[in-house]
């Protein structure tokens, strides 16, 4: 079992050594930047107090001519905790947080080519958004 | 997009049969219920029995059951058993164009985002209807 709670500042130094591990890319600044005010960002607790994985978020508006609606930036979980529901209850934790500021769409960005985080959020009921992301390589 | 028909009957096939993997259902059964040929559902089964997804089938009134994992299943699974398999198409006439080549690049991208959605789609997401 786990407990959904806000993040501390003590808990960035775990959070970004599991995204390290994950990514392969250490990005402590990023993490550090996440604390700013107006970002929705939890942890999971074990019992033991051990990281179990983190959601970040924020509700932004009229980007890209897009009304108000919940991003998620970031989901991490422990790869030996998944499969244990704690996935989806930081991101009905998250959810939550962006109903009770008014918003009634949730949206993120995944590369489509991974397969893995891209059926997370199809099994939290995330279909193709309105938008299409375009690329150029300015190399 | 547009799927063979025995794509599309193996999906019509595997998710009902997903639904209650506790049930038998004959391919004269799943034919009736969704208005297809039990002759070419009953070929599609046999090949969805022999990729391990359903058991069963013996006699012409034998009943099929699902035997998979729908929560690892995803809808590409079953797709990749019917359609060619994504980089193994023969080049088509004119693909060796300019305007062939970036035609195809068009084609490959909506081929990628396909494959991707039916990749991300499990079973028991669908069957959830969430």
């Amino acid at each position: 079992m786990v407990t959904i709670r806000p993040v501390q500042a003590t808990d960035l130094t775990a959070i970004s050594a599991l995204d390290a591990r994950l990514t392969g890319v250490a990005k402590p600044d990023y993490w550090q930047d996440m604390l700013a005010p107006g970002r929705h960002f939890l942890v999971a607790e074990t019992e033991e107090g051990a990281l179990a994985g983190f959601i970040a978020g924020e509700i932004r508006a009229w980007e890209f001519g897009q009304p108000p609606a919940g991003w998620v930036f970031a989901i991490q979980i422990d790869p030996m905790l998944r499969l244990k529901g704690v996935g989806s209850r930081l991101f009905e934790a998250l959810v939550a947080r962006f109903k009770a500021e008014g918003v009634t769409r949730v949206r993120t960005l995944v590369d489509r080519k991974d397969h893995l985080i891209l059926s997370f959020f199809r099994a939290q009921g995330m279909v193709a958004g309105p938008s299409l992301q375009l690329d150029k390589d300015l190399s | 997009m547009k799927l063979q028909t025995a794509t599309r009957l193996g999906l019509y096939a595997v998710l009902e049969l997903a639904r209650d993997p506790g049930r038998t259902l004959s391919s004269a059964d799943l034919a009736e219920r969704y208005g297809v040929s039990s002759h070419h559902l009953a070929k599609v089964l046999r090949t969805l029995s022999v990729a391990g997804l359903v058991r069963g089938g013996r006699g012409a009134s034998g009943g099929y059951r699902f035997t998979g994992n729908r929560r690892r299943i995803t809808l590409m699974d079953i797709v990749a058993l019917f359609e060619p398999a994504p980089g193994s198409r023969a080049e088509e006439p004119g693909e060796h164009t300019e305007i062939g080549a970036a035609l195809q690049r068009v084609l490959t991208e909506v081929d990628e985002i396909a494959e991707a959605t039916l990749s991300s789609i499990s079973l028991e997401t669908m069957l959830k209807g969430k």
